[in-house]
């Protein structure tokens, strides 16, 4: 007789959880054109939206906006990424796969931990590429000692959104909810967070919704990280951070653990 | 023989509608047993019940000696299944994804590799196992899922419309090789088919089941005297009658646009 939910990490079937971990990367790998495609909005929105608003941020004493915004760009794709890594799940059940990971003699946390862990690798992939190109664009990481740290919080974004994915496809029948999805939590999520904006100055009420915004600290965290000053302390967004991410990994394997198909 | 599947007053309701009302029916260890019944008349619900996918209503179950629902482990270990519709990764090759189900079920790596590689010969897909599986014809991705069914030697095998997309020659070739098991491994079949032909000819025993309710038991030949028929399709019709059954369209044709645009 064997836990519905494994309380602790050593009695796991690790196998399982690195097999379905390694399909999520297998299968982002091999879709080149999904790589290539996601790579789209990060380079408009640094071109874009950097040379275009950089003379005006730097008018207004705020500094170069690239430097500003690419830490915002790149937590933007990591949201993206993980938010449809999650979201894949319906893609699963609807197609028929789920099935073949639910009947196998693997518990429903273990299949959600190595999906999540999985689509996070994949989403902090595509964080760095945008990483890479935004050093073209000319982002400088001013101090490369705190790089790991900037993983660490990338790590921690990428997890989030896989977590907060999975529980929203996991009480989804099928994909016509996506639409609302995109509209009404993840470019509020986005846009919200501060990834193109100071998060200071602001109105009252703004101000608020930024502050309950989990990417709000995600942003910040990279930001302190790869070299500006972080607005609310890393320490604050490292907690945040975990305690959403605790969360929202619980909520998602509870919602998960409920999937009947 | 021991019954290695026990069904007793198994109900499975959706809101109003009942799709599976009180059934039971058992089935014997070795035994080649065929769920047949017109389309909705709940054979796929009681397999999924038994396979830990659904939670019933009430009732109680036994697979291999375990309940589905709380010693789900131990009685998802005990069977292999190959569904009604298709449960195999497209993006992958057909190597990976029986080498991912030999993880799944804990079939360790030189034995893994060697069941794979016989496996595959039988379905005759080892020189294409390298190829990604959304590259497959249906009949292909139908053998390649009823050789993963095998991969961890199970007790039981469901076989949920395997032969859907075969032809005569890859029918006869995997009933042949299940036949085999059957006899050397006492390997107990549990099998859904609308081939009334097949059903006859592969089946020790027969339980038909219309809107949700078992109506008749016994092996092809007691079907047949009971209804005074010549054929088991001609008892199958004389038992459920010639009226056409409406089965619920799912979103799924819809969906399968819908995910080419979103994901290329």
């Amino acid at each position: 007789m064997r836990f519905a939910n494994p309380p602790l990490l050593i009695i796991m079937n690790t196998t399982a959880i690195y097999t379905l971990w390694l399909r999520q990367l297998k299968r982002y790998f091999r879709s080149k054109s999904r790589i290539i495609g996601s790579l789209g909005q990060p380079i408009l929105f640094l071109v874009a939206l950097g040379f275009g608003f950089g003379p005006i941020f730097a008018k207004a004493g705020q500094g170069n906006y690239i430097q500003f915004l690419a830490p915002g760009v790149i937590s933007m794709s990591i949201l993206f990424t993980a938010m449809f890594s999650g979201i894949e799940i319906i893609w699963d059940r609807q197609f028929g796969f789920l099935k073949e990971t639910l009947v196998a003699p693997v518990s429903r946390f273990e299949i959600m931990i190595g999906r999540t862990l999985g689509g996070a690798t994949v989403a902090i992939f595509q964080g760095i590429i945008v990483l890479v190109i935004s050093l073209f664009v000319g982002f400088k990481v001013t101090n490369f000692a705190l790089l790991p740290l900037a993983f660490v919080f990338m790590f921690l974004i990428a997890l989030l959104f896989t977590a907060l994915g999975t529980a929203i496809a996991s009480v989804l029948q099928d994909m016509t909810g996506f639409q609302l999805i995109m509209n009404f939590i993840v470019m509020p999520i986005f846009f919200l967070s501060g990834s193109l904006f100071p998060p200071s100055g602001l109105p009252g009420p703004l101000t608020t919704i930024v502050k309950i915004d989990p990417l709000a600290y995600g942003v910040d965290g990279l930001r302190g990280t790869l070299g500006q000053i972080a607005h609310f302390g890393l320490g604050t967004d490292f907690w945040v951070l975990f305690v959403v991410v605790a969360v929202l990994v619980g909520i998602g394997s509870y919602l998960f653990s409920k999937i009947q198909v | 023989m021991e019954n290695i599947i026990e069904i007793k007053n198994l109900v499975k309701k959706y809101g109003d509608f009942t799709a599976v009302s009180d059934i039971s029916f058992n089935v014997k260890q070795g035994e080649v047993f065929a769920f047949l019944g017109p389309n909705g008349a709940g054979k796929t619900t009681t397999i999924k019940m038994l396979t830990t996918l659904l939670h019933p209503t009430s009732g109680q179950m036994k697979i291999n000696g375990y309940n589905p629902l709380h010693q789900q482990h131990d009685a998802r270990a005990s069977f292999g299944i190959v569904f009604q519709d298709p449960s195999l990764d497209d993006e992958l090759t057909a190597y990976e994804n029986m080498d991912m189900h030999g993880m799944l079920y804990n079939v360790k790596g030189k034995d893994r590799k060697e069941r794979i590689k016989q496996l595959l010969n039988f379905v005759e897909l080892w020189d294409r196992k390298d190829d990604l599986v959304k590259h497959f014809s249906g009949g292909m991705k139908r053998r390649l899922e009823i050789a993963r069914g095998f991969m961890h030697k199970p007790k039981i095998l469901f076989l949920d419309e395997p032969t859907i997309g075969l032809d005569p020659q890859t029918r006869n070739h995997i009933w042949a090789y299940l036949k085999k098991l059957n006899k050397e491994e006492g390997l107990t079949v549990f099998l859904t088919t609308h081939h009334m032909e097949e059903a006859d000819k592969v089946s020790d025993k027969i339980a038909i089941i219309d809107h949700g309710k078992i109506i008749a038991q016994g092996t092809a030949q007691e079907l047949k005297n009971q209804t005074k028929t010549a054929t088991l399709e001609e008892a199958f019709l004389a038992l459920t009658g010639s009226e056409i059954r409406q089965e619920e369209a799912s979103s799924q044709d819809a969906l399968r646009s819908q995910r080419r645009m979103w994901r290329r």
